[in-house]
């Protein structure tokens, strides 16, 4: 088969994958090669479908020995199938990287033979770039659960980032869609990945010279809307996660229906809107101080969909406002709707030297119109504007669905909310 | 007014203090771009001579504001100059902490340039598009782009860091740079038209950005604002973004047609009842959905010899959630009794599954279903079939019989008499019940029901040879 027919039918397969972050390493260029890393990612392009594209996202193959029910490529699916081999993705990241396509490579495979076989060839790729090319651009390698921890420890040393997917918030979720997983196999190989990241930063101290172990860390990824799971479970398990492997990332990638799916499966995709719902909760619970139990209530679990989670919080806490952005704390003013981490870090830094109106948070782009009702300015106090009636939550809300929508994709990408 | 000559930053960087010096207030002095330099950044001759220098007095630059004015400096727009030395004066004149103060309108504006350089240089870093030429040395990467703001040879660095060991030149309107693995060095503007066109690699690098796009999730605006249309020219994926949208929106269409006129998109792939029955209640295949309190799947024996297939469920039906229990349910009971066949060994189901109906007051009055409904609706009639297998179909009435015989089929020409089937070894149709308990006259309803029991017995028979040769 051609590369060109390959890559349509690798790169088709590898899009459902959500992680596309090329940030957080820094990595010098290798004399005599081609490519650093920056610490920023950049996006050198984006689809018409409104993401950004900075990795050549590939799958090694598609061909898989599982069945896990919610994936295309499962072994009971008729997906038309190919396989590169690793001297093709190497010469395709190249020649993109090159002419300034790509800030380097993402690579995840079907499980072919076994998860170590398959584990070997993703180590090859990434072996013969840094070796053989003197790449130094970004490399993220999916690490297929299970895989021994001699080859994870291989795959540190080439990689920026690795991640295995934890698929699914709940162990029962996987005993129906992917019988084949578990969460403790998926974790311990999480474990070894954050060893191996420990371990390095550990000889750094002692030795001076850090031997590199994906500086970027290591993320997951989870599908939502396959099975019942609410938020609530989303989330937790997110920030269990988060707390027990130090990860960067948790990517949740909203389920949609693929072709000829088994029948255990929804028929209707997850709402985008829920997705872009649960990367805010994330954003809050990660930079903004918030607790995964006071995102979510006992008697609905779920996120609302008509609202971002932290106005719907400052909705059921209404005699925590107003708040004072002149006077209150950093921890008071992150929750206030509206209010990002950015613009609050702007606010304690100006408020030394100068006193707020409500004129100034509209200069930064503050959405007054919602933050009105939550905030004491030295010109404005939220008393007068009927903050007990019902009609707050209608005011604060977006105007029109669109907006809605655009509202929560946007603050679930920049992490403003 | 005093007009002072800058090329630039460290030109305005020396005058600034002079004038700081000097006192001379912001209002009193106007920055203006040298001649020459009018619009290029490439000078042969090196920069112009500066104005003499003065001593230096005591001069606050907080921290920040010399990174800060570098980067503005690099914005096209000519007042630049003045209002970084009006910040400057203001912080040096009893405003120490003004830079803090980002809501203050000259400092927003500042920070408002800043970042526009800044996304600028980004973007640049993003954009640059490279083109493999050779020349007499060999393999050189030859880009062009057109930046927002003055910042080529400012990113110089940043690519030589990045392609090292690359022979390569970045052209610009405004001017160029070339490395040659060792040194940067700094070129005239080019034009868009001198440069090199296209490159082998741009059609896998169409390919796969055509491969990533997901057709479901059409966001034209989101990737305008990140990726502005006047920079598309020079990028080789942007020819095909147009293509893209219309093979996005004939999908679309499609889908939407697909999904409004067939249940086959909700039909599952695994056949067995106990998948089939559960999966029908999630069906969008037509808008009768929309109305009926749920759908009504068939039932029965799971190899019934026989499959009796109705028109729609009724009022009862819907409600109940089971087929044939209604008062037409009844006489198929009492009919098929009398002619011999057991209720328990037969498969009951309908054409359509859900309840189509008109309101009248209260009453829900049955409507038959359009053609499109029941086209709709076949693949979970076809599924069925594939589960119970079989020997004998009897159609119930018109909707039924079109259903799986086709528009030509007449129930009054070609009740009673058998038809080969591709689903079974035989098909006959016979009326509805529903239609003997329509009609008003007693008398035709009695001989209509003979009929329809008669019809039955030649199943009854049928299905004891079948069950003999079994
Ligand atoms: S192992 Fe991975 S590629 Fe294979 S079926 Fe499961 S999710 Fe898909
Ligand atoms: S009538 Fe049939 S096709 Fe239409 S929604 Fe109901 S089950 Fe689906």
């Amino acid at each position: 088969m051609e590369v060109q027919a390959k890559l349509r039918i690798l790169a088709d397969a590898a899009k459902y994958d959500a992680s596309c972050a090329s940030s957080g390493s820094k990595r010098e260029r290798p004399a005599g090669g081609v490519g650093n890393t920056t610490g920023i990612g950049i996006c050198h392009s984006y689809t018409p479908d409104g993401r950004c594209v900075s990795l050549l996202k590939l799958l090694l193959t598609n061909y898989c020995i599982y069945d896990c029910t919610y994936c295309v490529n499962r072994i009971s699916s008729d997906t038309p199938r190919a396989r590169f081999t690793p001297q093709e993705v190497v010469s395709l990241t190249i020649e993109f990287y090159k002419r300034n396509y790509i800030e380097g490579l993402f690579l995840s495979s079907g499980i072919i033979q076994n998860v170590d076989y398959t584990m070997e060839q993703l180590i090859e790729v990434a072996r013969t770039l840094r070796e053989e090319h003197g790449f130094g651009g970004y490399i993220h390698l999916k690490v297929a659960p299970g895989a021994s921890e001699e080859l994870i420890a291989e795959a540190g040393k080439w990689a920026d980032r690795l991640s295995a997917n934890i698929e699914l918030p709940q162990q029962a979720d996987l005993d129906k869609l992917a019988p084949a997983k578990t969460h403790a196999e998926i974790e311990d190989t999480m474990t070894d990945i954050r060893t191996g990241i420990l371990t390095a930063k550990d000889k750094t101290t002692r030795a001076g010279r850090r031997p590199q172990f994906a500086p970027a860390g290591q993320s997951t990824q989870m599908i939502v809307g396959a099975t019942e799971a609410p938020d609530a479970a989303i989330l937790t398990k997110a920030s269990t996660l988060y707390k027990g492997y130090q990860l960067r990332r948790v990517y949740y990638s909203a389920f949609s229906p693929i072709p000829h799916a088994d029948p255990r499966l929804p028929l209707q995709s997850a709402p985008l809107v829920r997705e872009n719902r649960l990367y805010q909760a994330d954003w809050l619970l990660r930079f903004y101080g918030f607790q995964v139990q006071e995102l979510t209530t006992p008697e609905s679990p779920n996120l609302p969909l008509d609202k971002d989670p932290k106005l719907a919080w400052a909705l059921r806490h209404r005699a925590f406002f107003p708040v004072d952005v002149n006077q209150a704390s950093q921890a008071a003013l992150l929750r206030v709707p509206g209010l990002g981490v950015r613009n609050v870090q702007r606010i304690l830094r100006i408020r030394r030297y100068h006193t707020l109106r409500l004129e100034d948070l509209r200069r930064l782009k503050v959405p007054v119109e919602r933050a009105k009702f939550f905030v004491i300015t030295a010109d404005h106090h939220p008393a007068g504007l009927e903050w007990e009636s019902r009609k707050v939550e209608k005011k604060v809300k977006p105007a029109s669905e669109q907006l809605l929508l655009f509202d929560a994709a946007q603050s679930a990408t920049n992490g403003e909310l | 007014m005093r007009v002072v000559r800058v090329e630039g930053f460290e030109d305005w960087r020396r005058e600034a203090r002079a004038l700081l010096a000097a006192e001379v207030r912001p209002e009193q002095v106007s920055f203006q771009p040298s001649e020459a330099s009018q619009d290029s950044l490439f000078e042969e001759d090196g920069p112009s001579a500066a104005m003499g220098e003065t001593q230096t007095a005591r001069i606050t630059v907080p921290r920040g504001f010399l990174d800060l004015a570098e980067t503005v400096a690099l914005h096209r727009e000519e007042r630049r100059w003045d209002l970084l030395y009006r910040v400057l004066w203001r912080v040096n004149h009893s405003e120490r902490h003004l830079l803090a103060v980002d809501v203050d309108e000259d400092v927003r504006e500042l920070l408002l340039m800043e970042k526009a350089v800044r996304r600028d240089i980004h973007k640049m870093h993003a954009f640059v598009r490279f083109r493999k030429v050779a020349d007499e040395e060999g393999e050189r990467y030859v880009a062009w782009h057109r930046p927002d703001h003055r910042i080529v040879f400012a990113v110089g660095p940043w690519f030589a860091r990045r392609f090292g060991a690359m022979r390569w030149s970045i052209l610009t309107p405004d001017g160029s740079v070339h490395w040659d693995t060792r040194e940067l060095t700094h070129g005239p503007p080019v034009t868009q038209s001198e440069a090199p066109q296209g490159d082998d690699m741009e059609e896998l690098w169409r390919s796969y950005y055509a491969s990533i796009f997901n057709p479901a999730r059409v966001k034209v605006k989101a990737m305008k604002a990140e990726m502005p249309v006047r920079h598309w020219a020079t990028l080789p994926e942007a020819d095909i973004i147009p293509q893209l949208l219309q093979q996005a929106s004939q999908r679309e269409v499609q889908m939407r047609e697909t999904q409004k006129t067939s249940a086959a998109p909700f039909v599952p792939g695994d056949h067995r009842l106990e998948v089939l029955a559960p999966a029908v209640q999630r069906c969008q295949g037509c808008e009768l959905y929309q109305f009926a309190t749920q759908a009504v799947f068939g039932e029965g024996a799971r190899q019934a010899l026989v499959m009796f297939v109705g028109e729609q469920p009724g009022d009862v039906e819907d409600v109940k959630g089971r087929p044939f229990v209604g008062p037409a349910g009844k006489v198929l009971d009492e009919a098929l009794a009398e002619a011999g066949i057991d209720r328990r060994e037969v498969y009951v189901t309908n054409a359509v599954k859900h309840f189509k109906f008109e309101e009248r007051g209260k009453r829900r009055i049955h409507k038959t279903p359009r053609g499109v409904e029941v086209a709709a609706c076949k693949p979970w009639l076809e599924a069925e079939m594939d589960a119970v297998q079989p020997k004998l179909i009897v159609a119930l009435g018109a909707t039924a019989a079109v259903s799986l015989m086709g528009r030509d089929f007449r129930i009054t020409r070609d009740r009673g008499v058998f038809f080969p089937h591709p689903r079974a070894e035989a098909l006959l149709a016979t009326v509805h019940p529903s239609y003997l308990l329509r009609l008003p006259d007693p008398q035709q309803k009695a001989e209509e029901y003979v009929k329809f029991v008669e019809d039955l017995r030649l199943v009854a028979e049928r299905v004891r040879e079948l069950g003999v040769a079994r």
